[in-house]
């Protein structure tokens, strides 16, 4: 299949803007406060609908087209579950309610939270981190409280150089100093690991599936590794996807994990959200968990901010209330026969579509893999060619990149996550597509895109001369600076 | 694709997971179908009571205005919501547009130069601005406003306790329920690397020392606004706030017992290579067309790692779109007589409720937006059991939040509300004994 976008001239709503902002009521806002001019435009309803339709059809979603985003699992966001959250039941509903008008509410997010207990081998569970790096910053504290409970201070959180930005990035944020641990033969290295290990460690962060889409095999020799130091170890949920029914975070003695309900559990990503990020524990971490927890007392649910050695809150309320109910209807249509289907699923993708691009690219480390894998596009790089431009011209295709450059240990990175609601057909044309692209000319990929909306985005502009809203860029304009048109 | 693999099974794809850590499936039960899941959700979710069978008067942050259709169904294209943050820009030209005119329209709303397209929620996003404030300016305190939500103050402290930030605390004029301007300047010092207010408060007060404010402040100033307020009141950025935060559910997004949320965070120019979270700028292509990008990503996780100036990665960029809509679609001159007609109903509101015997609101000699305090002769919680008796859910009983101002109540009122609710809650209100 080859791909055309569409594209329309669309101006900027602003550039719809007409003048007039209306005078307020004499009397009601305090003079010191009151606003004379809103430059907000005024468009008809018929011609906003066209504007967003527009660019909607300037997008790309799961919908439109195969979207191997490898470490984002993007895969098919069932439609039945979109209308059971837009239901008013779940939808308009208020977080102060009295808990007597909200038992749908609390039961749901119980039954949810038992189905994630369950699924991945942990104690408890919160729901209230909003997305994966919510999580993470939420086990590390709840890691430190339980070091400082038991009268130790930690400052160091070791993360191998495989993991995800947001490890690295969390830990910081929760106050630690990282420790970055080198891999060995795209695994965790053991001695690395005890090297690095000491008194002062709060916890290992680990996927596993790592991000190479490599299981690690020494799993349970790393766990009690960690545990002889007195440090924690996590697990980045982001690759559950590759493993329910076949083992799980407490099964690989994992203390704490967060979940990503937008990727193993099919909400879906909204363009970059919102998602939601709920963490598991292991029992000795329970007392620590966000407040409220959500209890039952025979048939009622109650929310009990009685925990006297809880973190405190990570979010306003209780989370991303709408995901949970996403996330709970997919559960139930799955069952837990289905969610082991599916992650076997799942798996197979990734190899047979491995097993198809490792004959035309470069598959660093061994052959087997888990939910997804990385490819090197290095050797094109005598052509004078990127992985980039491979993604790129993807695109022409009717394919979503794979995400590139990441993990940064392999160079000119591809990393493909098909994900289980594929078809073999589908993976196919895909890898049909990556043939035809290698063969070629260089140019036709240093060009590309060419069937997009656009051409090739200078980035590089964007960051050197910053023009992030109407009113920078009309200051610009007004300034008589660089470009854009 | 087995026999391509030249395996019997999938379970050979399996095998490299060894025996030690296995289970043998998940003990959930079987799926079920489609439908049965619906007809189960349902039922689930049933036993909510929404506004149409139980109409309320919580605001506290979030608030049921009523949502044109149109913006659902611009939420609901499937381009917008089934795809993922927007890195590939050649093939996104639209969620990127879409964002960067959500980020304009912020801007216009708070007077800021730049925003980003979103936090999680306004308390993250107040979190992640005193983590801004300590980075440019240094210093190990933060001050804030005690008229605020109970949870964002929880949330502060859990993003402030990484750096060890200090959180001091500013007590509200009894009076007025402003700043207590006197204890601001006590607690201002060399240490303070930023303050931060609400505007309208947590009472649904309205700041009016704003000048004054600013002066106190030798650092980083950070106002938390309700954006709809924004419509009529002064952009925080002429009054010299350098971050404004705030929560963007209220435009467009429906409650959803309290998320998915909207953080708004906005800047001034020179604050921008501080700021957390996804930002989108434009630019051109190659062939010199305007396009639009996400931009100055060595601020980001994934490239900056724990020197990145946030950990966040998704966020909430759907509830930005719809939020964009909202406005579109109400436009200008719709968003401020929106605002101006809920100021109004509660003003009104609360003049009818302190007309009742047992009640005095607002408690406050101040002006306020769409919510208002109600305090009442007995305790909060009987007045709260008898409205639900009547069928009718109350406001937020401060009690236990603020518990030196008595038996009160922190009441709100939108468009959602017909006469018809008003009137039954002045109604039952005046009923109780
Ligand atoms: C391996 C991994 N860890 C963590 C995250 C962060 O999750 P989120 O984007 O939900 O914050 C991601 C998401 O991209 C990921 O792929």
């Amino acid at each position: 299949m080859k791909y055309r976008q569409a594209y329309f001239d669309e101006p900027l709503l602003f550039e719809k803007f007409d003048g007039e902002t209306e005078p307020l009521p004499e009397g009601l806002v305090p003079k010191a406060l009151e606003r004379k001019s809103l430059e907000l435009p005024n468009i008809p309803e018929n011609d906003v609908v066209r504007h967003f339709v527009r660019l909607s059809e300037m997008s790309f979603g799961i919908d439109t087209g195969f979207y191997p985003l490898g470490s984002c699992t993007m895969k098919y966001n069932p439609k039945f579950t979109e209308e059971l959250a837009a239901l008013p039941e779940a939808s308009r509903i208020h977080p102060c309610q009295d808990e007597s008008t909200v038992q749908g509410a609390l039961r749901l997010m119980y039954e949810l939270q038992q189905m994630l207990r369950s699924i991945a081998g942990m104690d408890a569970v919160t729901l209230q981190p909003a997305a994966g790096a919510a999580g993470e910053f939420t086990g590390l504290l709840l890691a430190k409280a339980y070091h400082e409970d038991r009268g130790e201070q930690r400052t160091q959180v070791i993360v191998p150089d495989t993991a995800h930005g947001t490890n690295f990035a969390s830990a910081a944020m929760a106050g630690y100093e990282v420790v970055e641990i080198p891999s060995k033969e795209g695994l965790v290295d053991l001695d690395a690991l005890k090297t690095a290990l000491n008194s002062k460690t709060l916890a290992f962060m680990l996927t596993n599936p790592n991000t190479l889409g490599i299981f690690e095999p020494e799993i349970l020799e790393i766990a009690d590794t960690v545990h002889d130091s007195g440090a924690l170890i996590y697990y980045d949920g982001a690759n559950l996807n590759a493993i329910m029914g076949k083992t799980s975070p407490g099964r690989m003695n994992f203390d704490i994990v967060h979940f990503n309900l937008h990727k193993t559990f099919a909400t879906p990503h909204g363009g970059g959200g919102p998602g939601a990020g709920p963490v598991g524990v292991k029992e000795p971490l329970e007392s620590y968990l966000p407040v409220p927890a959500i209890r039952q007392d025979g048939n009622e649910f109650k929310l009990d901010y009685d925990k006297p050695k809880t973190i405190g809150k990570v979010h306003s309320w209780y989370g991303n209330f709408g995901m949970f109910v996403r996330a709970y209807a997919y559960i139930l249509r799955m069952g837990g026969d289905g969610l082991t289907k599916a992650s076997e699923r799942a798996v197979l993708n990734a190899n047979y579509l491995r097993f198809r691009l490792q004959k035309v690219l470069d598959l660093p480390y061994q052959e087997l893999r888990k939910h997804e894998f990385v490819l090197s596009c290095a050797k094109l790089k005598e052509r004078g060619l990127r992985a980039a431009d491979v993604a790129k011209r993807l695109m022409d295709f009717g394919f979503h990149p794979p995400t590139v450059y990441f993990p940064h240990l392999v160079d000119e990175a591809l990393m493909i996550e098909p994900t289980e609601t594929e078809s073999k057909e589908t993976l196919d044309s895909f890898a049909d597509a990556i043939d035809e692209i290698l063969a070629e000319s260089p140019d036709v990929l240093k060009s590309a895109p060419h069937n997009t909306a656009v051409s090739r985005v200078d980035e590089v502009l964007a960051a050197r001369n910053p023009i992030l809203s109407w009113r920078m860029w009309q200051e610009q304009k007004k300034a008589g600076g660089e470009k854009p048109q | 694709m087995l026999d391509a693999l030249g395996i019997a099974s999938v379970d050979e794809l399996f095998k490299d997971i060894p025996e030690s850590v296995r289970i043998n499936g998940l003990t959930l039960p079987a799926g079920i179908s489609e439908a049965e899941v619906v007809a189960k959700v349902r039922k689930v979710l049933g036993a909510n009571k929404t506004p149409e069978k139980l109409p309320s008067f919580l605001g506290a942050g979030i608030y049921d205005h009523f949502i044109p259709a149109a913006v659902r169904a611009i939420q609901s294209r499937s381009e917008f919501y089934t795809s993922y943050t927007p890195y590939q820009p050649e093939i996104s030209q639209g969620v990127l547009q879409a964002l960067f005119e959500y980020q304009s329209m912020m801007c216009e709303l708070t007077g800021m130069d730049a925003a980003n397209t979103s936090m999680y929620d306004w308390a993250t996003a107040l979190g992640e601005a005193a983590l801004m404030a300590h980075r440019i300016h240094g210093g190990k305190e933060f001050v804030v406003g005690r008229a605020m939500g109970r949870e964002r103050l929880q949330v502060l402290r859990s993003y402030a306790s990484g750096v060890g930030l200090k959180i001091k605390m500013v007590e509200f004029d009894a009076n007025t329920g402003q700043l207590d301007l006197d204890m601001l300047k006590s607690q201002v010092g060399p240490d303070t690397c930023g303050v931060y207010f609400e505007n309208p408060n947590f009472f649904g007060v309205f700041e009016e020392k704003v000048d004054e404010i600013r002066s106190l402040v030798p650092s980083v100033l950070v106002v938390g606004a309700n954006p709809l307020s924004l419509a009529i009141t002064k952009p925080p950025g002429e009054y010299g706030a350098d971050i404004v935060i705030g929560e963007g559910q209220g435009l467009g997004n429906p409650p959803s017992y309290g998320g998915p949320l909207l953080g708004v965070f906005a800047v001034k120019k020179e604050h921008i290579r501080a700021m957390p979270g996804r930002i989108i700028g434009m630019t051109n292509d190659a062939k010199g067309k305007r396009a639009f990008c996400m931009t100055l990503q060595t601020r980001e996780q994934h490239i900056r790692r724990q020197k990145a100036t946030s950990n966040i990665c998704t966020n909430e960029a759907l509830v930005s779109i719809a939020s964009t809509a909202y406005i579109a679609v109400l436009g200008g001159r719709g968003l401020r007589k929106l605002a101006v007609e809920n100021m109004t109903a509660a003003r009104d509101l609360a003049r009818n409720i302190n007309h009742l015997r047992r009640f005095k609101a607002p408690m406050f000699k101040s002006a306020h937006f769409n919510e208002f305090t109600v305090r009442s002769k007995i305790p909060y919680s009987r007045v709260h059991r008898e409205l639900l008796r009547r069928g009718l859910h109350g406001g937020l009983s401060l009690e236990d939040r603020f518990p030196e101002l008595g038996h009160v109540a922190l009441f709100a009122t939108t468009d959602v509300h017909g006469e018809n609710e008003r009137e039954r809650i002045i109604k039952a209100l005046g009923a109780i004994e």
